[in-house]
């Protein structure tokens, strides 16, 4: 068999993987790699910071399903990229990041350019490889797509000493059958004894509350859900990572649950007799004081990772199992059962429901008008008016991350891509840049605190050298509101290093990229802004004069129950 | 509860960093670690002693399940379980005592493996329960040096 070098066997292999496109940032380790991806088809979109590549590739997968693809130099080029991985391995989102390496007879010689990321990375990959045979080249990169990709997602990193991408090796073609593994099975299809249970406590139940994560989005179900929750009556709440796993809009959607979630959605799950986790894992910014979370509630919990189940909260009907899978597998079993009558159903959990939107009605998501000052939710409001709500929304991190996953109501899944675990400053405007470039032709905003856009604004020129036409929003009050907020409510407003004395002009900032920088000082003037900039083909920044000292309410303080909400 | 743990891995470059990382990251306690190839050169197994309530010793469980290299986990504690341990252990020996520790390892079905004029290390194999009552009687004459392995352990073949 004739033998190519180790680039283009890395080409090929990426190319029969489905990779149309890849970010990255080119460096000595792997100039021989970009010297044959620069002449194939798959695009490559030059970055400013190794960290936008790796949130590029989270974004693009995000957005589309598909495992995103970085690549990455040796050394400060693989350590840059470490915030990025951390931040896809607490969203569990499929990536795979390639990283330059020194040369094998180098390693462990403390050589230029030379770092152990596979130690560095263990903790914050699903998995990782260091390639140290030529002929592992091919079979590794399979192995780590098909493990990004499948069972509980994540990020993989694959290590490639310069000397294995110059190798010359011979091509293993891709085999038919999907790949196996015998040490990594993911447990995919639920038990029919467990569904059972499922349904009938759903049937039973009184005060029943759907309780949906980032795993109904990861494992494409909203359908399924949506299906399950209508004909059962069951009124809905989703994390900051289900967020468009059910419409928004539906009147059994009662909004984000957790330490800034509706009272709605609070109060269903503390009153709930049963709490149905599908795709969620019971996290500390849900639960509140985990000793008053669902006081009252049996529970259902379908996860596809056993090690979510039981974990925080302990769980009386647990299914492991891809969500579609088990999702389906009820809706079917409904549909089988005679005893089950949707009428009867509908009505038996109406007086639940009634109450679960009288909650609603009393304490919405709301926010005092202040005259002409700015409030940051007005323009969330805004955007989701001029949108129709059909944005792609990213979010840094922070109070403009919360207002954004309040006051935009998404009704699909895949639109609002936000740090949600690892709560990363300065993910949103490269995750705009990949979803940008996955959807050329939607609109992408990226929702920011003017802290968390300078941490990789950057990527500015990025986003213009690719054309990728995103939508800054950046909610300016000159603090790091979160931060701030909390200082208000228990350090005796005590603004310690919360004030930024200096904050850029950000429109002379985009016009210095050769973006277009728009402003907003006067509630008057938002609308008109918004308008402009979605009606501009090229990358905007609107910088919005908010409230300096809005907080995001309702809020669960630390360490208190999930109905001691402070409420605005 | 003290739990033993034994552990099939992958004998891959970094399985065994991966388990103690995954242990020392989750703030999972180690009292002991034994690990080795098996018959099979692409398998090593891992003999861990941990301490904790059912629900850790649980989620301990799963997370080493959940880790690619790992091929298969054995709460050895739960069955019926034969397991060893050695210490090679330095204890005085002068002329005074000298006979006594020779009497006392023999007892034991130690094995003297080191002579100095003032000391004996001896070999002992067993239970964690043996070597530590080797040790208990030796206290009062005099230990020098304690060099221990892990425990290692494998469940017992069913009798029928």
């Amino acid at each position: 068999m004739s033998k190519i070098k180790g680039s283009q066997a890395i080409i090929k292999c990426l190319q029969e993987e489905g990779v149309e496109l890849l970010f990255g940032y080119p460096g000595g380790a792997v100039i021989e790699l970009y010297d044959e991806l620069c002449k194939s088809s798959i695009r490559h979109i030059l970055v400013r910071h190794e960290q936008g590549a790796v949130h590029a590739a989270d974004g693009f997968a995000r957005a589309t399903g598909k495992v995103g693809v970085a690549l990455l130099t040796s050394g400060p080029g693989a350590t840059n990229g470490v915030t990025g991985i951390a931040t896809a391995y607490c969203d569990s989102i499929p990536i795979v990041v390639l990283t330059g390496q020194v040369p094998r007879a180098l390693i462990g010689n403390d050589a230029f350019q030379e770092v152990d990321i596979v130690g560095i990375t263990r903790p914050c990959t699903k998995h990782n490889y260091l390639v140290n045979d030529p002929e592992d080249l091919v079979p590794v990169l399979r192995e780590a797509f098909y493990l990004a990709a499948s069972g509980r997602p994540g990020p993989v990193l694959v290590d490639l000493p310069k000397d294995i991408i110059s190798s010359m090796i011979a091509y293993p073609p891709k085999k038919k059958e999907p790949i196996k593994m015998q040490t990594y099975q993911p447990h995919t299809e639920p038990h029919p004894g467990q569904v059972e249970k499922a349904c009938r406590a759903c049937l039973k139940a009184k005060r029943p509350v759907l309780y949906v994560g980032g795993g109904v989005i990861l494992s494409n179900s909203n359908q399924e859900l949506t299906q399950l929750a209508r004909r059962l009556n069951i009124p809905v709440t989703m994390t900051l990572m289900g967020l468009g796993g059910f419409p928004g809009t539906d009147p059994l959607s009662l909004g984000m649950l957790g330490m800034h979630g509706s009272y709605a959605a609070n109060m269903s799950v503390a009153k709930s007799d049963l709490l149905i986790a599908v795709g969620s894992r019971f996290d500390d910014r849900v639960t509140g004081r985990l000793d008053a979370f669902a006081p009252q509630a049996k529970i259902i919990h379908i996860d596809i990772d056993p090690t979510s189940i039981s974990k925080n909260v302990v769980v009386d009907i647990p299914i492991v199992a891809d969500c579609k899978l088990a999702l389906q597998a009820m809706n079917s079993w409904l549909d089988k059962c005679d005893e089950y009558n949707p009428q009867e159903v509908a009505e038996h959990h109406q007086p639940w429901v009634e109450q679960v939107q009288e909650w609603n009605a009393k304490h919405p998501l709301a926010y005092m008008e202040d005259g002409e000052i700015i409030k940051p939710q007005f323009v969330i409001e805004t955007l989701h008016k001029l949108t129709g709500g059909n944005a792609i929304i990213t979010t840094e991190v922070g109070q403009n991350q919360m207002w954004a996953a309040q006051f935009y109501k998404f009704n699909h899944p895949r639109r609002l891509l936000t740090s949600g675990g690892l709560g990363t400053m300065g993910y949103g405007l490269p995750a705009a840049i990949g979803a940008q470039m996955a959807f050329p032709e939607a609109t992408v905003i990226d929702v920011a605190g003017d802290g968390s856009i300078q941490m990789n604004i950057q990527e500015l020129a990025t986003a213009r050298e690719c054309g990728a036409p995103v939508k800054i929003a950046i909610l300016n009050n000159r603090y790091l509101g979160m931060v701030r907020q909390w200082q208000e409510l228990f350090y005796n407003r005590h603004y310690a290093s919360t004030v930024m004395e200096v904050t850029p002009d950000f429109v002379a900032l985009a016009q210095a990229y050769g973006a277009v920088g728009l402003r907003a000082k006067t509630k008057a003037e938002v609308e008109p802004v918004i308008r402009e900039a979605l009606a501009t083909k090229n990358v905007v920044i609107m910088d919005f004069s908010i409230h300096r000292e809005e907080g995001v309410f309702p809020m669960v303080p630390a360490g208190k129950a999930t109905t001691e909400m402070l409420l605005v | 509860m003290k739990h033993t743990l034994s552990v099939l891995l992958r004998n891959r470059p970094g399985a065994l960093s991966r388990v103690t990382g995954l242990f020392s990251g989750r703030c999972f306690n180690i009292e002991s670690l034994c690990v080795a190839e098996t018959f099979d050169p692409q398998v090593s197994c891992l003999t861990v002693v941990t301490a904790g309530e059912a629900s850790i010793i649980e989620q301990v469980t799963k997370q080493l399940h959940k880790l690619i290299d790992v091929i298969k986990v054995n709460d050895v504690s739960e069955g019926d379980f034969v397991e060893r341990e050695m210490a090679l252990i330095r204890v005085k020996a002068e002329a005074a005592t000298r006979a006594e520790v020779l009497r006392i390892i023999d007892i034991f079905r130690g094995k003297v493996v080191d002579i100095s004029p003032t000391s004996y290390a001896l070999e002992i194999t067993g239970s964690e329960s043996k070597i530590q009552a080797v040790i208990d009687i030796l206290r009062p004459i005099g230990i020098k040096e304690i060099v221990r392995t892990g425990k290692i352990a494998m469940l017992r073949a069913p009798k029928k």
